[in-house]
């Protein structure tokens, strides 16, 4: 091992600084695991304990496969995630290719209006939102919901996108140009699979607000048909009485496909961060 | 087939202008080549020929069409480019075949041309392989034969040689010298290299801020220099220049006289000077001389000489090589 540029003492602090953050940053997970197992009394009486024998229990599970319609709330939250991922990265991706690409009288200022969307949270428009889906009848559908998570993640990922796409070769595209490809067949067959891995961090940075979002759900779609699981999972939290099984069961069971999505995207994302740094 | 015509080009980015109205015929066969200094609009030029700028005024006609309401895959032109430009999801066949294939020829004929192609350029081992898995040499010669599979009636190099290193530069230039004597074919190159200029051109347009300055064979712009920015640009190591007011010349305002054609001698001579730096090169060998007279000269002697620094030399031009230019520095006509 290289010694002149290591030291244990340095590296052993950056090494302890890594993993109180990773602890720290996992604790509720592993909370909310550990306990979703037990049963109710030993919930309260010791919630730091790993569940034991006596008190293992699968009471939270099996009140939210039997109350209410869990499977359904998954797949709506599913469509609504994957569904605005699929759109926020196409138009997303073609904003970015003309803002990038082209030249036009305006160019620097729709850019500036479109990232104006990374600092304005959208939620200050909740009450027009709403008012605007009332009146398209579009309240209740995961349509709207799709609709306001792609205008949500739209700003950052052209923002980021952009900045690739200047990245690619001038020579590459007119190289495309001059063999009749299409400003089409430019941008999906040489432009983007050469963003994959930003368009693979976008898609992470965009996944995770939907999934885990409460407000939009309740506001837009609060009905059974519509309804997402974490808006699922507050069934269970009442005024009076929580049923803490329940709630965590339902929480530690949604970890589970985001878990998944990210692990498809990350191996993409990787490359992303080092692209550059190794060749 | 494949002759080319500009009138008036001009270029604007917004207020600034990069061509200021370009003049130029090129005939059937010819290699021409631009060159100049780094921004100087030679790759503007290249890019509004092939369509991918427009020039905001001017007409650009290829065999006598004009051509600036058509795409750049109509033009009939092909492009090697700096930095290769191979499209990285395609193998090396694909590459070459890709612009045939979006012209809707048949399976066959690309087939045929590809193949004729690799085996001109040696490539045909390499054939299955991606651009990621060959060497830099490679990827500029599966470029070059992406443009020949095309057929095109003139094509486009834009400083193609300019990522390779020197070793692979000349042996490169060499093979675009023979593929020019092999096609026949009308061929327009960029480069800021002079050398590769002289070399390979049968005429050389020589640009400085988007104007011609001078247009010629490399002989004619080596002994005839048209100003003092051609005569500097083209010729290494660079002419001097001298003030002619320093050697009496009351007609002129610079006098060049290239290193080359300057003798040196220990005993005597028009300009006694000291020696500041030798370079032995072998071949060459070359002085700077700090003279009374001229101020800094650089002087190429060839061969092996045995000078060495705080030498003291004479330095005698050859009058019949002088460079006589006027206040705005034109060359004067010998008379």
């Amino acid at each position: 091992m290289a010694k002149a540029r290591t030291s244990l003492v340095r590296s052993g602090l950056i090494h302890l600084a890594l993993i109180s953050y990773t602890l720290i940053a996992l604790f509720p997970v592993f909370l909310t695991l550990i306990n979703s197992f037990k049963s109710r009394n030993a919930i309260f009486r010791d919630p730091m304990a790993i569940p034991t024998p006596s008190t293992f229990d699968l009471v939270g599970y099996q009140t939210v496969l039997a109350q209410g319609d869990f499977f359904g709330y998954f797949q709506n939250s599913l469509i609504v995630t994957v569904l605005s991922i699929a759109l926020v990265l196409l138009f997303g991706a073609m904003a970015a290719f003309a803002l990038s690409e082209y030249r036009f009288r305006g160019n620097l200022l729709m850019g500036l209006y479109l990232a104006l969307g990374i600092m304005i949270p959208i939620r200050l428009g909740t009450v027009a939102i709403l008012q605007g889906m009332v009146a398209a009848g579009l309240v209740n559908t995961l349509t709207a919901l799709v609709l306001v998570y792609t205008a949500q993640g739209l700003p950052l990922a052209i923002f980021i996108l952009s900045e690739f796409m200047r990245n690619v070769s001038d020579d590459l595209k007119n190289a495309g140009r001059i063999d009749g490809l299409s400003e089409y067949a430019i941008f999906f067959r040489l432009v983007l699979p050469l963003v994959r891995p930003a368009m693979a961090t976008v898609a992470v940075f965009t996944m995770i607000p939907i999934w885990n979002d409460l407000w939009f759900p309740l506001i837009l779609a609060p009905g059974e048909e519509t309804k997402t699981v974490t808006l699922g999972a507050q069934m269970f939290i009442g005024q009076f009485v929580t049923n803490w099984n329940a709630v965590l069961s339902a929480l530690s069971l949604a970890i589970l496909p985001v878990l998944v999505l990210y692990v498809i995207f990350s191996r993409q994302l990787i490359r992303g961060i080092t692209s550059g740094a190794v060749k | 087939m494949g002759s080319l015509k500009l009138t008036s080009i001009r270029k604007a980015f917004g207020t600034h202008e990069v061509l200021k109205g370009i003049d130029l015929e090129v005939a059937d066969g010819e290699f021409v080549i631009f060159v100049g200094p780094s921004g100087c609009g030679k790759s503007t030029l290249l890019r509004v020929i092939a369509g991918l700028e427009d020039a905001t005024s001017g007409s650009v006609q290829i065999d006598g069409d004009e051509v600036a309401s058509v795409p750049p895959a109509k033009r009939g032109i092909a492009m090697v480019f700096q930095s290769y430009a191979l499209y990285p999801h395609l193998t090396v066949k694909d590459n070459m075949g890709l612009g045939l294939k979006q012209a809707g020829a048949p399976k066959q004929e690309i087939e045929t041309r590809v193949t004729e192609a690799s085996r001109m350029l040696s490539l045909a081992p390499y054939l299955t392989r991606r651009p990621a898995e060959l060497s830099g040499g490679q990827r500029q010669r599966v470029a070059i034969g992406r443009a020949i599979v095309r057929e095109p009636k003139l094509f486009l190099f834009d400083e193609p040689l300019s990522n390779l290193d020197a070793a692979l530069r000349v042996q490169t230039r060499l093979e675009i010298a023979r593929l020019h004597r092999q096609l026949k074919a009308t061929m327009i190159y960029v480069t800021h290299d002079q050398v590769e200029a002289m070399t390979l051109a049968d005429k050389i347009v020589v640009l400085n801020a988007g104007a011609i300055e001078q247009i010629g064979s490399p002989m004619e712009l080596y002994n005839r220099p048209a100003n003092t920015f051609v005569a500097g640009f083209i010729g290494s190591p660079q002419m001097n220049f001298i003030e002619a007011e320093r050697l009496g010349d009351t007609q002129a305002k610079t006098i060049g006289i290239r290193p080359e054609h300057i003798a040196l001698s220990r005993e005597s001579g028009d300009w006694e000077g000291k020696v500041v730096h030798a370079e032995h090169l072998g071949a060459d060998t070359i002085l700077y001389l700090e003279t009374e007279a001229t101020g800094l000269l650089t002087v190429r002697l060839f061969g092996e000489h045995r000078y060495g620094a705080d030498d003291i030399v004479f330095a005698t031009p050859d009058k019949s090589r002088l460079h006589r230019f006027d206040a705005d520095d034109k060359a004067i006509a010998a008379s």
